[in-house]
């Protein structure tokens, strides 16, 4: 009933009640009189009624407005005004921001109250968002100021949890993996990843004896709790790890940081320098006894002159032997110096602008800078030499205050040394300058040297640091930008208290991959000829971990297959054989979940070449096909290509494995939801599905 | 007859004075500039005493020392190492290889002197 109809029948409904009771109680009085004055009374009332029957009418009729307006009030009253408090109430419990209530009467106090209540809860909410987004900035600008500090610190530092999987690592570690590694090995996959296991690199055995040993520090309340080993890596670099704990506030260990150094040439130099002194030390000795021995000969009174003549030749011969050796030995060691102290390479420029600015900050004197070289490079402890020329600087202040000053670089006349000077003009009065034995133990830190020299034709006074310059700027390492993420949820991740199946999908790393081969039967010959992969992580696709590489399938390319994959024989021309190419993937796909999109095909390809490679990929397997199959039953099609344009996924380079990879992981990505809703969610789970799933038993 | 002293020494400044001395004191002198060259004239000459260096090209003082010792013929055979090799280590190695004596350079030629005349006497 719509509202003016319902509003009219409650309007009227007093009026006819109040009718029909009238009626009704005429009706009973009716009944109740006797036959004969039923007739009579009939005949009497009849013409009164028909005279003044207009009053009853209008007595009636006055009292059913009366009702209905009574009724229509009290129906806005106490229903229509509660009910629209009830509406406004709900709007507002589920929007803070919807207007406040409004009410009279006797629901006024309630609509206060409950205004009152929305309030505080809007206050709240204001608060607590506010409070978690100050927490997400804080969480978010330590996580940068972290990944910042591990970017510039000099040490390789990798963090794992309790697992061995990879939370974070810097650019030196990746580097120094990937030159303990010999160079970058097939594929482009790099030693190290988030989420990959550490034991890839290191022996499993060796971080659990420095576990324990850490254990037994801990155990016994020592403050330092780390624990030291030293590995060699399968191209015989040689690595110092320090391990240390990370431990949770509750004081239990949820993972540790491993610090790792590359001593293979620290090493190297050191058992050189213990060969040289010892050379040194028996030279030495030899020479001493052989002049000792001509000097005695010498003693014998009745030598003739030809012997004598001879012993001093000895003596002479062996003198100028020393001299030749001490001269070697001086040259090495200054190589050794600059070897031993950690320098880097700087510009020059980049250096004077950085020290006129400490200069300023330290003597509030403005620093000219000349620089004879823009493109001398200089090999340096910056800091350090910064601080000195600042402390030179201020020692300059004469009672005139400081004298103008400037910074001056240029090539010295020794090659592969420059001149850095800070230079002041020469005060007729003589300065009382000299260089604080600080600066010059850091000249020599650099195997150079720290002098004061005066310039009288030019009427200037400087500090002279010699100083050793670079070839050119640093090595480029050709490696890629920071790790996309780091991702310290792993931490929470023990994965070894529960197998892998109880695992919910979104928390497992995966190896998603696609491979292209010459034709379908591996069983006839048919080979692998591409294999491209990239890794999920916690539900993202890290793009900068991927594997692709051509391979060299040792026969001819069947022309009629190069349609479907575009690789050209000429392509895979001095690429690596699938000897070379599966014992990479299998360290690259190592403690992963595999996905592919029919992967069986893949599979079997991988699994004719075990026997070969003695490597089993025996890790779960799940299949983007038949996941689609049980999120999407009534779907015709679960194609690649119908399944991306299903789910709104783009298709950049279909048939090339890495493009056709990628395409699987973000279809995989977006079927996880939908097999969430068929309650499906872990592995276990997802596995048992697909072995149930109509494709499969199709198919395999 | 005097007796036979063998030089094993790759370092002519010091066979030099060595053999001077040695033939002034009476005794027969021999060289021999290697290890391999000392061993042959140990077994074909049979020398009294061998003063034998420690690092000479082709067999080592200790390898040549060893060999000597290994050869029940040569038993008689004094053995005095004179060498620049001066760490414990290496004493106890020409010690352990079977030298009667170990004598570090620089050494006193009058002390070696001495040292010579008792082992052979």
């Amino acid at each position: 009933m719509k509202p003016a109809p319902r509003r009219l029948a409650l309007v009227a409904a007093p009026g006819l009640a109040l009718a029909l009771w009238a009626l009704a109680g005429g009706a009973l009085f009716h009944a109740s009189l006797p036959l004969g004055l039923r007739g009579g009374l009939a005949a009497a009332l009849a013409p009164a009624l028909q005279s003044s029957g207009a009053i009853l009418l209008g007595w009636w009729l006055a009292g059913a407005v009366l009702a209905g307006w009574l009724a229509a009030r009290l129906h806005a009253r106490h229903v229509a005004a509660p009910a629209r408090l009830a509406d406004a109430a709900r709007l507002l419990a589920g929007n803070a921001d919807a207007p406040r209530l409004q009410a009279s009467g006797a629901l006024a106090g309630l609509a206060d109250a409950l205004n009152r209540l929305a309030d505080q809860r809007q206050t709240l909410q204001t608060d607590m968002a506010r409070l978690v987004a100050e927490a997400q900035d804080k969480v978010a600008q330590e996580r940068d100021q972290l990944g910042a500090l591990m970017a510039e610190l000099r040490q390789s530092v990798v963090v794992c949890n309790l697992d061995g999987r990879i939370l974070l690592y810097n650019d030196h570690a990746r580097g120094l993996f990937h030159r303990a590694l010999g160079g970058q090995p097939a594929g482009g996959a790099e030693a190290i990843g988030l989420g990959r296991s550490i034991h890839a690199m290191i022996d499993r055995a060796l971080i659990e004896h420095a576990r324990e040993t850490v254990d037994r520090h801990i155990a016994r309340g020592e403050a330092a709790v780390s624990a030291q080993f030293v590995t060699a890596t399968p191209t015989g670099s040689l690595l110092h790890v320090v391990l240390a704990p990370v431990r949770a506030q509750g004081g239990a260990i949820s993972g540790y940081v491993l610090l790792l150094d590359d001593i293979t040439q620290d090493y190297a130099a050191q058992s050189l320098r213990d060969r040289r002194l010892t050379q040194l030390t028996e030279a030495s000795r030899a020479s001493l006894a052989n002049m000792g021995a001509a000097l005695d000969m010498l003693d014998y009174p009745d030598l003739d002159p030809a012997e004598r003549d001879g012993f001093h030749a000895i003596v002479r011969d062996e003198v100028a032997a020393m001299g030749r050796r001490l001269a070697a030995l001086t040259e090495d060691a200054s190589q050794e110096i600059l070897t031993r102290w950690p320098l880097q390479e700087m510009l020059g420029e980049d250096l004077l602008a950085a020290a006129a600015q400490h200069v300023l900050a330290r003597t509030g004197r403005v620093a000219g800078v000349e620089s004879a070289d823009a493109g001398l490079w200089l090999r340096l402890d910056s800091f350090s030499l910064i601080q000195a020329l600042g402390a030179l600087a201020g020692q300059l202040a004469g009672p005139q205050g400081m004298p103008p000053l400037t910074l001056r670089l240029a090539p010295a006349a020794t090659p592969g040394w420059a001149h850095l000077d800070l230079v002041w003009p020469l005060d007729p009065a003589g300065t009382r300058a000299a260089a604080p034995p600080e600066a010059s133990d850091i000249a020599e830190r650099h195997g150079g040297a720290l002098w004061l020299e005066r310039d009288r034709a030019a009427g200037l006074a400087f500090f002279r640091f010699l100083l050793p310059t670079a070839e050119a700027g640093p090595q480029a390492e050709a490696l890629e930008p920071r790790p996309e993420y780091y991702d310290f949820d792993l931490f929470a991740a023990s994965e070894s208290s529960h197998s892998l199946d109880d695992q919910p999908l979104d928390r497992l790393t995966y190896t998603v991959f696609d491979t292209e081969t010459t034709g379908l039967n591996p069983a006839q010959g048919d080979e692998i000829i591409q294999v491209g992969a990239l890794r999920i992580l916690s539900g993202k696709i890290l793009r900068g971990e991927r594997f692709d590489q051509l391979v060299d399938p040792g026969r001819e390319i069947p022309e009629a297959s190069i349609p479907y994959h575009g690789i050209r024989p000429e392509m895979v021309q001095g690429q690596p054989r699938i000897g070379q190419v599966l014992p990479a993937f299998h360290a690259y796909a190592a403690d992963t979940v595999l996905v592919g999109h029919n992967v069986a095909f893949d599979m079997r390809f991988l699994q004719m070449k075990e026997a070969a490679t003695g490597l089993r990929f025996d890790q779960p397997v799940l299949d983007t096909l038949l996941l689609a199959s049980i999120a999407q039953p009534h779907e015709p099609s679960h194609s690649l290509e119908a399944l991306a344009a299903r789910l709104g996924v783009g298709i950049a380079q279909r048939h090339n494995a890495l493009g056709d990879a990628l395409v699987t992981a973000e279809l995989f990505l977006r079927l996880l939801p939908l097999l969430r809703d068929r309650g499906i969610v872990t592995l276990g789970q997802a596995r048992a599905a697909a072995a149930q799933s109509y494709y499969a038993r199709l198919r395999y | 007859m005097a007796d036979r002293v063998l030089i094993a020494d790759d370092e002519p400044n010091i066979v030099v004075s060595l053999s001077f001395m040695l033939k002034r004191e009476g005794y027969e002198v021999l060289v021999a500039p290697d290890g391999t060259q000392a061993l042959a004239a140990i077994r074909a000459e049979r020398p009294r005493l061998v003063l034998l260096d420690a690092a000479m090209p082709g067999l080592s003082g200790f390898e040549v020392c060893e060999a000597v010792r290994a050869d029940p013929g040569l038993s008689g055979i004094r053995i005095l190492m004179l060498t620049a090799k001066g760490r414990d280590t290496d004493i106890a190695r020409g010690m352990g290889a079977g030298a009667d004596a170990y004598v570090t350079k620089p050494f006193s030629t009058r002390d070696l002197i001495a040292r010579i005349r008792e082992m052979l006497a």
